[in-house]
């Protein structure tokens, strides 16, 4: 099969997955959020509600679609787009699973900067959208936007450097195979054990990424109506909340990656699928994670959200990676090269 | 063959975003057209067999400067400048734009023209691997290097003074 043809069917093989993954995630999301406050959610399209998605995207597709007056029509239009295709860019070097079969670029030797670099021009599309809606409401959560992934995209950059350092290389499949060191027999070897600091960073600066609870102050309902997306509706506002679905999959699955020990798991030479099936299941936990932390935590302050990100995150991330290195140059147990 | 049509094709997207970048009247999408030429320049990195140039180029340039550029514009409100602001001082730039221009373009037909055989689009040989290009920076480079990190601190450490409210 030539090259061109294979990716392009693995490409749109992952989208399809993508897409179907990112309505079922949003029936997930309100299945379990309702059952964490007590209710049962959505229940009435087709068993168990699981034609509820099916319901949803049929009414947006069917809405009007209003171009307010005074938009700047190009930008307004692209905005949604731009915010959808880097979040779909990021799975080009994630492995889903053992063997060729189920990488798409996974062994990129610079495949961890190519996530920072993707995930820092994710971005665009809500600071455009806000402002080129002509709306205060919206100026002002694109700008939020912008600030928020500006201060804590360092801090992520930098615990992921720390899993390079430990990898010894930047391609994400190095960095999963770097996980499972024959000395550690099983799940000691992820870096979230060997790379706690770091994790815990990736994690926070995850939910400052994708601007969702307890972070949201990008659309926080209270004080900016619904932020950069208020003047958008119909099938350009369902392309805003599939970027911002598709992204939460994308950093659950570099979460899984960088420190859950990626598709790794027992029998997976024997029997290659079980790889995916593992993968899939990390990917979900870490899923279920974000939706009960929405469910749990209230909204931050703004100014301590940026305060938390310059001067917490920042630092202690920075510091991370001058003791990683120290103890890989020492040769530490568990820091061996 | 292949690799000629890419990258005409890409070297005419690139000067199509710069004419973009120079003539649009309203700074965000000039900014915008700066970010997009600043992409193409990372895809002409890729095709050339740099990705951590590529990579780099993107997470620097497109992910963070022009990231804060917009943020500044969107910002000021700065989006649009009527004539009538433009600093009159500065009209003697024009000429002296048009001069340099042609400066650069005859430069660069000269340099096409005469070294057109030698020039291979594609350097196979270089190895461009992050390992590679840090072995170089940390050995043979490390005083430039030096050099150009202590130029960035007291850049850093001139915005924090700048930006510090006055007792």
């Amino acid at each position: 099969m030539p090259v061109v043809v294979e990716v392009t069917l693995k490409s749109a093989a992952l989208i399809f997955v993508l897409l179907t993954g990112f309505a079922y995630l949003s029936l997930l999301e309100r299945k379990f959020i309702a059952r964490l406050q007590a209710r049962i959610g959505p229940n009435r399209a087709g068993p168990f509600g699981l034609l509820q998605p099916v319901a949803d995207g049929l009414k947006l597709i069917f809405k009007e679609s209003v171009t307010p007056k005074g938009v700047d029509k190009p930008i307004y239009f692209l905005a949604p787009a731009l915010v959808v295709v880097p979040a779909l860019m990021l799975f080009a070097v994630i492995p889903v699973g053992k063997g060729a079969t189920f990488q798409l670029a996974s062994d990129l030797n610079v495949g961890a900067l190519y996530v920072v670099g993707v995930m820092s021009l994710a971005v665009y599309g809500i600071a455009l959208a806000g402002w080129a809606s002509n709306n205060k409401y919206a100026v002002l959560g694109g700008l939020r936007a912008a600030a928020q992934m500006i201060a804590y995209e360092l801090g992520m950059g930098l615990s992921v450097a720390a899993v390079v350092l430990m990898a010894s290389s930047a391609s994400l499949a190095d960095i999963v195979a770097a996980q499972y060191p024959e000395q550690y027999g099983g799940i000691l070897g992820w870096f979230l054990f060997r790379q706690p600091v770091a994790a815990a960073i990736f994690v926070i600066a995850a939910f400052a990424e994708v601007a969702r609870a307890p972070f949201d102050l990008v659309e926080a309902e209270q004080e900016l109506t619904a932020g950069f997306m208020t003047e958008y509706g119909g099938m350009k506002f369902a392309l805003f909340f599939m970027g911002e679905y598709v992204k939460m999959i994308a950093v659950s699955a570099l979460f899984t990656t960088f420190f859950l020990g990626g598709w790794s798991g027992p029998f997976v030479n024997e029997a290659p699928i079980l790889s995916v099936v593992y993968f899939t299941i990390k990917v979900v936990v870490c899923l279920l994670a974000f939706i009960w932390v929405r469910a749990t935590l209230p909204r931050v302050r703004y100014d301590k959200l940026m305060d938390m990100g310059w001067k917490v995150l920042f630092p202690v991330a920075l510091a991370n990676v001058l003791v990683t290195a120290v103890l890989i140059l020492l040769g530490l147990p568990g820091y061996r090269l | 063959m292949t690799d000629w049509i890419v990258l005409g094709l890409l070297g005419v997207l690139s000067v199509a975003s710069a004419l973009g970048l120079l003539l649009s009247r309203n700074a965000i999408y000039a900014a915008l057209f700066l970010v997009l030429n600043f992409v193409i320049g990372a895809v002409i990195y890729l095709v050339l067999n740099a990705p951590f140039l590529a990579v780099v180029q993107i997470s620097v340039y497109a992910g963070a400067i022009m990231v804060l550029f917009i943020f500044v514009i969107m910002l000021l409100g700065a989006e649009r400048l009527t004539p009538a602001e433009n600093p009159p001082g500065l009209n003697y730039q024009r000429p002296l734009a048009l001069i340099l221009g042609v400066l650069a373009l005859g430069l660069a037909a000269y340099v096409l023209l005469t070294r057109q055989a030698s020039a291979a689009p594609v350097a196979q040989s270089v190895d461009a691997s992050p390992t590679a290009v840090g072995l170089q920076l940390f050995r043979n480079y490390v005083f430039p290097f030096e050099v150009v990190a202590l130029l960035l601190l007291a850049a850093m450490v001139g915005a924090v003074v700048l930006t510090r409210k006055t007792e």
